[in-house]
């Protein structure tokens, strides 16, 4: 045994040194044909150039990519020569079909596969409306349910708009580097069909330490401006530079160089720009900046043609301008929760902020002004911010708000069936519900009162769809799989959002005791690393539903970067459109 | 751990009355030092930025009194501190490490002093300077700090 163990150990490392030159893009990626891309090389050793051979399909590569490579003698890593390498940059293939990209220098050899595909030549859709929820999990959706319309005798009251979406799909969410997934790499894997490293958006991470070096791959955004005339609409609750929204136009390595993915929209010139994230939009001399430059991106946007909108007012009206930046928030837009019943959060310095239902609403009336069609990604991301710190009714009633702005899409695809709408999330969380939680149930300490039969008496008195409170006696019982140290009260956290733990000074978490004498209260100790300050997402795939031309695209299960050929072959974003 | 809190507490209002130190008084409400809170800090908080006090516009170069929570230091050496309204609770894969909130207050200490636990509420002590500065060390931005500080468990 201990023998064969040893075998394996050796062969295995052999085979580790055998495979270690890397090609960007990797093996089985999917290129959109006549898109732009970069290639790289990375050998794992110093290589001489002319030693370096490259071929493509048998040939030699120059035919098939069009220019010569740039041969990088010595790449650094953490100062450490890790080998050479070759890049091509900016280089599109035509032509669908399989290619054997095969590469030699010295004793290092690497072949990969990608298969460049081509789309419809008509295009099938007119618009696509892209609603995702971040971290939406099947429990999501059911609280939503059992949250908003209640249930009687084990059948739903009413239905959520998502319900009657007619086509599904499985979607698997994992990065190019881990089962595990970061709502940066699955979102660009959506809007690039490449699946990427974990925080990179729109590249191929490579080893070197510069974050906005890396290969890149072509964004949905870049796609529409380069073959159509269509509008673009980014919408989110979070930071508009945030992962999520960032991946319609963004390559960066790392998902927090958010002043420059500011700077990457800004050249992208989206129509219109609604969410949260303004302080990356000052310049630094302003209080309140996260800038470390002078650009006034504010005045950038508005010299370019933007009407600028700060609040829900100037929202409503700034529908008469051309393109529109709608800044609500110096962060994080606060969650529907605190905005519309409790006004917790930060609702008490930005009071005035819109919801989703009215950025998507008048994001579909801008954009559907151009009779060319539109492209909208409108993203809930807050479901994701509040299922980390284990808030569930903060994420399950931000999960009934996107469901409403899905309403508010789905009347436009009445109106207009040439709209592909598609709703999805781009990773789960553990949050699952285990019943009830009954506070009239018999038993002195909280946990008795967990799992309880029967239903819960929420009540939606003025027919809102949101639970006029979501602190009731017999309430939904969630949890969430996977945590740090925390307090669990077995309550909502009425008095703003949940913050389960807290860093000490060896960066490590610990139950934050602010939680520790709410009646009931109990300690649960951590199942994550120490250095984990909420919960993880989890790698449960995701399903994702759509309706309208194209729709039919998606069944059974399908990679996130799966997920973009439909939208490309939706628009024919293989064929340049003049008309 | 709490046993000492209360002990330590009732020393330093012993020592502030019997001996009237500015430094190691609590509260210090009409005292030498001025109390700052973090939702005195900004008169003017908007997407387009956010504007100082009256009161801290008036405070600056004065001695403050000012409560909250001290994030754990960036390096282990670093010569200050960030004091925060709530304890810190970064989520590594929601946002990143550059992502303090607005209303944080940058402390440098006159004298070495061991780091807190994070629960702790801390009452921070020393000169309020106002305006944007760059640690020279770190690059860390900062618009509001405290100066010649010293701090205490409260």
């Amino acid at each position: 045994m201990r023998k064969l163990f040893a075998a394996l150990v050796v062969s295995t490392a052999l085979a580790g040194a055998a495979q270690a030159t890397t090609v960007y893009p990797l093996d089985r990626a999917t290129i959109l044909a006549g898109s732009p891309f970069d290639f790289k090389v990375e050998f794992s050793s110093v290589v001489k150039p002319e030693d370096v051979k490259i071929t493509v399909n048998g040939q030699d590569y120059k035919a098939a990519l069009g220019k010569d490579v740039q041969f990088v003698a010595e790449e650094k890593v953490k100062d450490k020569v890790a080998g050479s390498a070759v890049i091509l940059r900016n280089l599109t293939i035509a032509n669908a079909g399989d290619y054997k990209v095969e590469v030699s220098a010295g004793s290092e050899t690497k072949s990969v596969t990608w298969n460049v595909y081509n789309t419809g030549t008509t295009p099938k859709a007119k618009n696509i409306i892209f609603m995702l929820g971040d971290g939406l999990s099947v429990a999501h959706r059911t609280a939503a349910r059992l949250m908003s319309k209640g249930m009687t005798e084990g059948k739903a009251n009413g239905r959520l708009n998502m319900d009657d979406l007619d086509r599904m799909a499985f979607i698997g969410t994992s990065a190019a580097d881990s089962i595990t997934t970061d709502s940066a790499n699955t979102m660009s894997a959506y809007m690039t069909g490449h699946k990427g490293a974990i925080n990179s958006l729109g590249v191929y991470a490579d080893r070197t330490a510069d974050t906005l070096d890396d290969p890149r791959v072509e964004t949905i955004g870049e796609a529409l401006r380069r073959q159509t005339k269509k509008s673009i609409g980014i919408v989110a609750t979070s930071e508009i530079e945030d992962a999520t929204p960032a991946a319609v136009v963004s390559h960066t390595r790392r998902r927090d160089d958010k002043a420059e993915i500011v700077g990457m929209m800004f050249d992208l010139r989206p129509d219109v720009i609604l969410g949260g994230g303004s302080a990356y939009f000052l310049p630094q001399a302003t209080n309140g900046s996260k800038r470390k430059d002078d650009k006034d991106y504010i005045k950038m946007f508005q010299d370019a043609g933007y009407k600028l909108a700060t609040d829900k007012n100037e929202l409503a009206a700034a529908t008469n301008a051309d393109k529109i930046l709608g800044l609500f928030h110096t962060g994080n837009m606060d969650v529907a929760l605190d905005r519309e019943f409790l006004k917790k959060g930060t609702v008490g310095k930005f009071p005035n902020q819109p919801g989703l239902v009215d950025m998507t609403k008048t994001a579909i009336d801008q954009l559907s002004k151009n009779p060319e069609g539109f492209f909208l990604m409108v993203e809930a991301s807050n479901i994701d911010k509040m299922t980390h710190p284990l808030d569930n009714e903060r994420a399950v009633v931000d999960t009934i708000e996107f469901d409403q702005a899905v309403g508010v899409a789905k009347d436009f695809v009445a109106r207009n069936p040439d709209t592909l709408l598609v709703v999805t999330g781009d990773h789960t969380h553990g949050i699952t519900i285990v019943g009830m939680i009954d506070d009239e149930a018999e038993g002195t300490e909280m946990r008795e009162k967990v799992g309880v039969r029967g239903f819960p008496n929420y009540v939606d008195a003025n027919k809102d769809g949101f639970p006029d409170s979501v602190d009731v006696t017999k309430r939904l019982a969630m949890f969430v799989s996977n945590y740090p140290d925390h307090y669990e009260t077995f309550r909502p956290k009425l008095d703003g959002p949940f913050s389960p733990a807290v860093q000490n000074d060896k960066k490590e978490y610990v139950a934050n005791e602010a939680y520790k004498d709410v009646p009931g209260a109990v300690f649960v100790q951590g199942n994550l690393p120490k250095d984990a300050s909420s919960g993880a997402h989890t790698v449960d795939d995701v399903v994702l539903q759509a309706t309208g031309p194209a729709s039919e695209n998606f069944k059974g299960y399908m990679e996130q970067s799966d997920v973009y050929k439909v939208l490309a072959d939706a628009f024919a974003l293989g064929v340049k459109q003049t008309n | 751990m709490k046993k000492s809190f209360g002990a330590q507490l009732s020393r330093r209002r012993t020592l502030g009355f019997v001996v009237g130190l500015p430094l190691l008084m609590v509260g210090g409400r009409g005292e030498a030092s001025d109390d700052l809170t973090f939702d005195d800090l900004y008169g003017k908080i908007s997407v387009l930025g956010l504007e100082f006090s009256e009161k801290v516009k008036k405070l600056a170069g004065k001695p403050v009194a000012m409560r909250g929570f001290m994030a754990p230091p960036l390096k282990a050496e670093a010569q200050f501190f960030v004091l925060t309204e709530v304890p810190m609770s970064i989520c590594p894969f929601c946002s990143s490490d550059s992502d303090w909130p607005d209303n944080i207050v940058v402390v440098y200490l006159n004298r070495k002093q061991t780091f807190t636990q994070p629960n702790e509420t801390i009452e921070v002590r020393g000169t309020l300077e106002v305006g944007s500065w760059t640690d020279p060390d770190t690059g860390f931005v900062s618009r509001l700090r405290i100066r010649d500080a010293a701090y205490q468990a409260v």
